[in-house]
């Protein structure tokens, strides 16, 4: 897998799905509509200023709630390219990994990224690189399984 | 983590995983990949499911009898794009030839698909919504997931899997009098707080069991996900042995722990001294005891969902609503969960007791627990709500707040415009 540069998003504990995109927008379909909408109730500012490239990072529980995949698709819509968190709703987690977007658990979270950092990923290496703070971050062992979904961009073309 | 090893006895959610791989000793943190025995779908189907399904670029589905296909959410559809979901839903359906396709006057789909006997115990069952872990109340082990991996299982009929680990929650004595088992699954939401059973399966034992009804289960199975827990299963027994027999309901397997299965934690709860209690806003955990409240006056009270609208819910409302009216300034939704529901309920005189109460009396559909339709909230109302979620936003303007309750507290507090405890009404 290639190397992942980008800037740091920082969120709290137990976003949501209705957090990262509500209901009332599923019924668009179309995915650069509803992405235009993403984590609006919290950060109105969001989808302005992200951009390809740049990583979410938040505390525990990141996605509970919903099963709607629209919740990581969106994201993949608006470039970002990793998502870390202290924990992942097991829903979340498999519909990342199933769509082809590392999911890495790091512990304590606040003390090792602050918004705006710039991080190098190398899941190859299984580290994070954190630019800004000058740190270097070893991940937890990702199962080779996950690796392999990965490593061919999301589950279905593992399995075409 | 717990490693097991062969000799070491499996929970229920091991024994329905090893049954359905070609891995028969697994232990919790495993990757195995499982043969799925039904995938239910619902508007998703419309939303994701078709546009990812059609980029594998094949002529069928793996099995179109394992399908459980309804649209539940936006019925009848409440504005030309949920249409238009549901007719590419439909398109979908036929071009693949669903075998189920139960349509949209039936219900909501966690009530629809046992009432119609699709969950049998010890079947491995997933669907496209988070609370699929409604069966577990059928001794089924099943689970939500996203678009992309109804895909896969339309395409191969398995899907991976890593094995949970299991919670015990042992349960002994009896609810109180309009005392309800969403009272004891928020408490036990509370107790483990959003996270607490994050990847792992919760396995309901003792005897107090046997005083919950099926209905009563549901509500438990319905909302363990509100914990972040893979599945909610309950130990098979003769009050479920009767309801299969009821709906005429055979070959099935019944599921139970061996008695050396290794649990990561073990919880014990007295249903006596579960008391009345509200998740106030905006999260399932932040639950408190409604004596401990201010007076917290409301706009709207909602009674019905996957969660909560259940003949034994609507009987129990009706109790409390019979021969009295709702307070001027509420305004009570009722919505039975399915069509059968809802039929019984008429027979048995609930909905004239709803309507003369005040109360609007909706059809079958999820519709206002997610904002959809038939009762959204405006800008900083307050409703109180039998539903499953009390995120911000979840059911109208971001402004408004959402208290989750029992059917009993909920038609309680209709009665007097504030939230109050169901047993001093």
């Amino acid at each position: 897998m290639k190397e992942i540069k980008g800037r740091v998003f920082l969120f709290g504990d137990n976003i949501n799905t209705d957090d990262i995109i509500p209901h009332r927008y599923l019924t668009l379909r179309d995915n650069g509509e509803i992405a235009k909408h993403v984590l609006e109730n919290l950060r109105p500012d969001f989808v302005q200023n992200v951009r390809k490239g740049d990583i979410i990072v938040a505390g525990k529980n990141f996605g509970s709630g919903s099963s709607r995949e629209e919740a990581v698709n969106v994201l993949k819509v608006l470039g970002i390219e990793a998502v870390i968190a202290e924990s992942f709703a097991r829903i979340y987690f498999r519909n990342l990994i199933n769509l082809g977007i590392p999911a890495l658990k790091i512990n304590d979270v606040k003390k090792k990224f602050s918004e705006g950092d710039i991080l190098k990923i190398s899941i190859k290496n299984e580290v994070i690189v954190n630019e800004t703070k000058k740190i270097k971050i070893q991940m937890c062992k990702i199962p080779k399984f996950l690796v392999e979904i990965l490593e061919v961009g999301g589950i279905l073309n593992k399995i075409k | 983590m717990k490693l097991l090893t062969e000799n070491s006895g499996k929970t229920i959610a091991e024994k329905i995983l090893s049954e359905h791989s070609s891995n028969k000793t697994i232990s919790p943190g495993e990757f195995i990949e499982a043969d799925i025995d039904l995938v239910m779908v619902h508007e998703q189907l419309g939303g994701r499911i078709h546009k990812e399904y059609e980029k594998l670029e094949l002529d069928k589905v793996w099995d179109p009898d394992k399908i459980f296909f309804i649209l539940d959410h936006w019925v009848p559809a409440p504005s030309i794009e949920a249409a238009k979901m549901h007719q590419d839903c439909r398109k979908f359906a036929k071009k693949y030839k669903f075998k189920h396709d139960i349509g949209m006057d039936k219900g909501i789909c966690h009530q629809v698909l046992p009432e119609l006997g699709f969950a049998k115990p010890g079947m491995l069952i997933v669907g496209s919504d988070s609370h699929t872990t409604t069966y577990g109340a059928f001794n089924c082990f099943s689970t939500g997931i996203g678009a992309t991996d109804v895909s896969v299982v339309f395409a191969t009929g398995k899907l991976w899997f890593m094995v949970p680990e299991t919670q015990k929650f042992s349960l002994k004595g009896q609810l109180r009098e309009n005392v309800m088992s969403k009272d004891l699954i928020l408490q036990i939401i509370r107790d483990l707080s959003i996270g607490g059973a994050e990847y792992k399966s919760m396995e309901f034992h003792g005897d107090g069991i046997k005083s919950l009804s099926i209905d009563s289960r549901m509500t438990v199975s319905n909302m363990v996900v509100e914990a972040g827990a893979k599945s909610g299963i309950f130990i098979p027994d003769n009050e479920l042995v009767e309801w299969l027999k009821g709906r005429s309901i055979s070959n099935y397997k019944l599921t139970m722990p061996d008695d050396n299965a290794v649990y990561v934690e073990e919880f014990n709860y007295d249903l006596s001294q579960i008391v009345p209690v509200v998740a106030k806003p905006a999260s399932p955990d932040n639950v408190v005891p409604v004596s401990e409240l201010p007076e917290i006056k409301i706009d709207q009270a909602f009674l019905g969902s996957c969660t909560n609208g259940r003949l034994e819910d609507l009987r129990q409302a009706a109790q409390i609503l019979k021969n009295k009216k709702i307070h001027p300034d509420v305004r009570l939704i009722v919505i039975p969960a399915s069509k059968e529901i809802y039929l019984k309920a008429i027979r048995e005189g609930l909905i004239e007791i709803f309507l003369n109460s005040g109360a609007i009396v909706g059809n079958p559909t999820c519709g206002p627990c997610f904002g959809g339709h038939l009762g959204v909230l405006g800008p900083n109302e307050i409703c109180i709500s039998t539903t499953n979620r009390n995120f911000i936003g979840r059911m109208g303007d971001i402004t408004s707040q959402i208290y989750l309750a029992s059917p009993t507290t909920t038609v309680a507090s209709a009665l007097k415009g504030k939230i109050v405890d169901p047993r001093e009404v």
